[in-house]
């Protein structure tokens, strides 16, 4: 299998580097590895230094794109990553939940003038719902049954609002409340909790914060019984089931899960945008966060960070190729996949299962012998 | 600032390419502080905007801005540019709320559409005295807004309305066309860019239906011809609050100013170029006071009150324009002609 | 509400039909890849881009400015169906090359397939919005925006049914896209090929143990499929005489639609698919406004997939000869 190859392919000298890191990694006592979380916390606090700004992002406002689109980006692909990458269901209208998240804010906030937070609480509640709903009946379909479906859930509720005046039609809604600001306290000149229109840093910091408290529940789930559910189903459904897996249970629970960060991240972004429109809500995004898992490696936390982040970053980083960038970026995939179709750093138990079969995510279905790869044969048989 | 690369780049390029004609012309004649444009394309996204925005305000440090040319970016930007002091005047963005916001900082050249709207109206129901009209509007901010402002001009004038919507990314637009066609109108309009235009109209014609066509600024480009085919096109109506030099150009100022753009861009000037011109202008004469800080820039167009090429500028407290003209434009023969103001413009 | 749908019903219904039928030739590119691979051809959509771009390319070389008549005319016509057909299987091949079989010899995921896919269809839109439309159609101006064609045939009314005109060039597309139809319905039931592609889309082991070169097979389904997407191109820019480089994007949405309608992985399954959901479209249309197509369109597809979750036909290319 050409994955497994990579510690004795010389061609591959540094993802066996990679791998080396890991095993470290995957053995440190725990004292070390909160030494470690604890300090890239830190770091990410101070990423929106003007410094470090010039060489990554010479032609727009650094911690503007940190905010939109680097850690949108993240947090959204943390979210998708639970459902498709943990459960192993494929979700083409991911963004449907942005955006109920993000009309959360701007309806509440504008209508009924619940602050920030309250909202933040709400827009959850309503994206898990929608999350349940949707999932409800379709869930039970099978996998690319359920592609389309959430990529037609994805532009029904985008036309929706379009279509509907109430909720502004195309105009959108304009005015929507920042989150309370907190003035007088401030760190190295940054008023770190002064919601303006002018700084974006208090937002990312609030982001980095929303970020971090996901991705500890996010773990926790996945050490729990959840994640070793969701592990089974995503290897071979049937088996889970007959194993006594209550499988529809817990793909509705991901569904919900993923939802609700989706929401979160919906709530967080409405409540730094001022006015939000349906445009913003395309299913480009669903398509591009989609990209950033596959990209990073589905499964694996840190993968799907740093898929996020490039995905997000490179375009805004070569605005000198302007027109030509996205071009570049549909080549680089392409690339990508045909060169490491595992993500950058896959998950260790993924790569595993994709070693034995298709990590869950079925094989295409000709799967031919190739000089250097086995016929993955269970997954052609399905 | 504006959408200088994507699909409504058309609607930009001009307006920018006549700012930049602006400059030129004030650096030209040696004055004390030298001018740089700086150009921010930010395809029409208004997350991007705000991001350039921050860049220019930040590293830039610019003092003025020309733009943004769409009314949603606008509105992303404005607060910012308001907290930070930077005037901007825009040549294109014409949603009415945008000057309902209190800035100080904002201006713009163009009437909005809540002009521009009740203009175009006035003359459907006026010199096309047409009695019933079918409305279409391409659900974007832009075509939504304006189709309701005609919508509501037209009811007061006791004209009949039917309505219906349209994708302008599909193709197809046979229901919308089937509704025209049973609705039996004398008239349509259609609020939305050239590109839906271009396809309704055509299929209207094909379907049979001869009612005169209306549409806006966003409909105003020689894309509504190449999509329409001239045959189809022929005899349709587009308003506009911009005004265009056209080959039968009279006016001296507009002419002149047809030259020397066409010397420097190698193409004839578009929809916006002039207003683009007239909004550099209008910096230019400020910082020509002697202004040359954010803030007394601002204060000097406030009080800026000189006869540009296409109207008289003069701004009211709230940042828009106080010449409010709408000019009605015609497609004959493949090409788009000046009709004349809406109020006074006839049907030939 | 529904006296508009009542006052214009045959008007709606021809048009539905007609859409659908270009949407069911579409949906005949997805089906096939589905049945064979198990794998949505994200980029499908760009190939069909490429069949209009081809036929619009014709158009403009033969620098035809007024309607052709008599022999002009099909030999016009022939050449745009064959234009868009080669220019959309050529692409739909390479993109195979290219962007799956690699994937495919390494056993990767379908999930990684369907990235590649759409890093593909990324890639073809800008292709042609930055290179070949500028420099190739020499057209400068009109990279992102619409690209008008020129009429090839007059327009003529036919015949009317229930106060519905009917036009020469809306029975032609619909001829031939359901002709195209049957002729592949006719390949793949009755030909050795078609029983190749058959045996693979069952069973991909056991046919290469029966000795179909399985590689073969991918590539002829990505020809026939490609083919039919080019074809459907020719005749789009016949109907509506534009294109645009993302052209492809709304409607290979909606052909894909189709083809779940159907039931995906079945031929005839794309053809009831399409017509299906060109008429549910301007039904819908018609009683909630345009505004509301596309929602009605993915909505009747949620309920549809519920109630029969295999589609209107159901899935797999051996259950359509039954």
């Amino acid at each position: 299998m050409s994955t497994n190859s990579s510690m004795t392919n010389g061609r591959n000298a540094f993802w066996a580097f990679i791998d080396g890191i890991r095993d470290r990694w995957a053995s440190a006592p725990v004292w070390q590895r909160w030494t470690v979380y604890v300090a890239l916390f830190v770091i990410a606090l101070l990423l929106p230094s003007d410094s470090l700004g010039h060489v990554m992002s010479p032609y727009s406002d650094w911690a503007s794109v940190l905010f939109f689109p680097i850690g949108t980006y993240v947090v959204l692909a943390i979210g998708l990553n639970v459902v498709v990458g943990q459960a192993g269901l494929l979700d083409l209208g991911y963004v449907a939940f942005f955006a109920i998240g993000g009309y959360s804010m701007a309806l509440l906030g504008t209508k009924l003038g619940l602050n920030f937070w309250e909202i933040l609480i709400a827009g959850v509640l309503l994206s898990a719902l929608s999350g349940i709903v949707l999932g409800g009946p379709t869930l039970r379909l099978r996998g690319d049954y359920l592609a389309i479906v959430t990529l037609g859930f994805g532009e029904i509720v985008r036309q929706t609002a379009e279509n509907t005046d109430a909720i502004g039609g195309p105009r959108g809604i304009a005015g929507i409340p920042h989150p309370p600001s907190i003035d007088g306290i401030e760190v190295f000149g940054v008023q770190i909790f002064h919601y303006g229109v002018l700084d974006p840093r208090p937002y990312y910091y609030l982001l980095v914060v929303v970020a971090t408290a996901i991705i500890i529940f996010v773990k926790r789930w996945e050490k729990s019984r959840v994640g070793r559910a969701w592990a089974a189903i995503r290897e071979d459904e049937d088996a889970a089931e007959v194993m006594g897996v209550p499988t529809f249970k817990f793909k509705l629970l991901a569904f919900a899960i993923g939802a609700s960060i989706g929401g979160a991240m919906g709530v967080v972004w409405a409540g730094k945008t001022i006015s939000i429109n349906p445009n913003d809500f395309l299913f480009m995004l669903s398509a591009t966060i989609l990209a950033a898992v596959v990209l990073g490696g589905s499964g694996n936390i840190p993968g799907v960070i740093l898929g996020a982040f490039l995905v997000a970053w490179l375009p805004e980083r070569f605005r000198g190729l302007s027109e030509y960038r996205t071009m570049v970026f549909g080549a680089a995939l392409v690339a990508l996949m045909i060169f490491r179709p595992e993500g950058l750093l896959p998950s260790r138990r993924r790569k595993a299962e994709l070693a034995e079969g298709t990590g869950g995510m079925g094989s295409m279905g000709a799967e031919v012998p190739g000089p250097e790869a086995q016929p993955a044969a269970e997954g052609a048989a399905k | 600032m504006g959408d200088l690369s994507g699909e409504n780049s058309g609607i930009v390029i001009p307006p920018s390419n006549g700012a930049q004609l602006a400059v030129d012309e004030y650096n030209a004649t040696n004055p004390k502080v030298k001018l740089e444009m700086i150009k921010y394309d930010s395809k029409a996204d208004p997350t991007t905007a705000v991001s350039l925005a921050q860049q220019a305000i930040k590293q830039d440090k610019v003092v003025a801005l020309v733009g943004p040319a769409f009314s949603g970016e606008s509105k992303q930007v404005g607060p910012l540019l308001e907290e930070a002091k930077i005037p901007s005047i825009s040549a294109s963005a014409t949603a009415v709320a945008l000057a309902q916001n209190g800035w100080k900082y904002w201006h713009r050249v163009v009437p909005n559409d809540g002009v521009q709207g009740p203009a175009i109206a006035d003359f459907i129901v006026g010199a096309a005295a047409a009695k019933k009209v079918f409305v279409v509007d391409d659900k974007s901010e832009y075509g939504k807004g304006l189709g309701d402002a005609v919508r509501g001009q037209l009811k007061t004038k006791g004209a009949t309305v039917t309505d219906d919507a349209l994708d302008p990314a599909a193709t197809d637009y046979s229901s919308t066309v089937t509704k025209i066609a049973a609705a039996k109108p004398d008239a349509i309009f259609f609020g939305g860019y050239y590109a839906g235009a271009g396809k309704l109209i055509k299929q209207l014609r094909d379907k049979g239906v001869t009612a005169k066509f209306f549409s806006a600024d966003g409909s105003l480009d020689k894309g509504i011809i190449d999509s329409a085919g001239a045959a189809q096109a022929e005899g349709v109506l587009i308003g506009c609050p911009c005004r265009i030099p056209t080959a039968a150009e009279t006016d001296e100022k507009v002419k002149k100013f047809a030259t020397d753009y066409k010397a420097k861009f190698g193409a004839d000037p578009l929809i916006y170029a002039t207003e683009g011109y007239d909004a550099m202008t209008t910096f230019t004469k400020a910082i020509a006071t002697g202004a040359t800080t954010a803030d007394a820039i601002n204060a000097a167009i406030g009080k800026s009150d000189f006869d540009g090429i296409t109207k008289h500028i003069k701004f009211d407290p709230n940042g828009e324009p106080s010449a409010k003209s709408i000019y009605m434009y015609e497609v004959k023969g493949g090409q788009i002609g000046l009709l004349g103001d809406t109020t006074t413009a006839k049907l030939g | 509400m529904f006296d508009n749908l009542l006052g214009s019903f045959w008007p709606y219904t021809i048009d539905g039909l007609i859409l659908g039928a270009i949407y069911g030739l579409v949906a005949l590119g997805y089906t096939m890849v589905y049945g064979v691979l198990r794998l949505i051809n994200f980029a499908h959509s760009e190939v069909f881009m490429i069949g209009t771009m081809a036929s619009a390319f014709v158009v403009m070389t033969l620098g035809i400015t007024q309607p052709l008549t008599g022999f002009a005319l099909v030999g016009g016509l022939l050449l745009m169906v064959l234009a868009g057909g080669a220019a959309s299987a050529g692409s739909a091949m390479l993109l195979e090359r290219i962007a799956y079989r690699p994937l495919r010899k390494r056993g990767a995921s379908r999930l990684a397939a369907l990235i590649s896919a759409i890093g593909a269809s990324l890639f073809l839109q800008e292709l042609f919005a930055l290179v070949i439309i500028p420099h190739v159609f020499n057209r400068p101006q009109q990279g992102r925006n619409q690209m008008g064609v020129a009429r090839i045939m007059q327009k003529d009314t036919l015949f009317t049914i229930g106060g519905a005109q009917i036009r020469v060039d809306q029975v032609l597309i619909f001829v031939a896209s359901i002709g195209m139809m049957i002729l592949l319905d006719l390949l793949v039931n009755r030909t050795k090929i078609g029983r190749g592609i058959r045996a693979t889309s069952q069973d991909p082991e056991t046919a290469v143990l029966m000795g179909v070169d399985i590689d073969k097979i991918v590539r002829v389904t990505f020809l026939i499929g490609g083919l039919m997407a080019g074809i459907a191109g020719a005749l789009f820019v016949l109907q509506f005489e534009v294109t645009k480089f993302s052209i492809g994007f709304l409607l290979g949405i909606k052909a894909f639609t189709a083809a779940v309608l159907g039931g995906i992985g079945n031929l005839r399954g794309a053809l009831v698919g399409g017509l299906f959901l060109g008429l549910i479209e301007n039904y819908g249309a018609a009683i909630f406004g345009s505004g509301w197509k596309d929602v009605i369109a993915f909505t009747v597809l949620v309920l549809v997939l519920m109630f029969r979750p295999t589609g209107i036909l159901g899935e797999s290319l051996q259950q359509a000869r039954a």
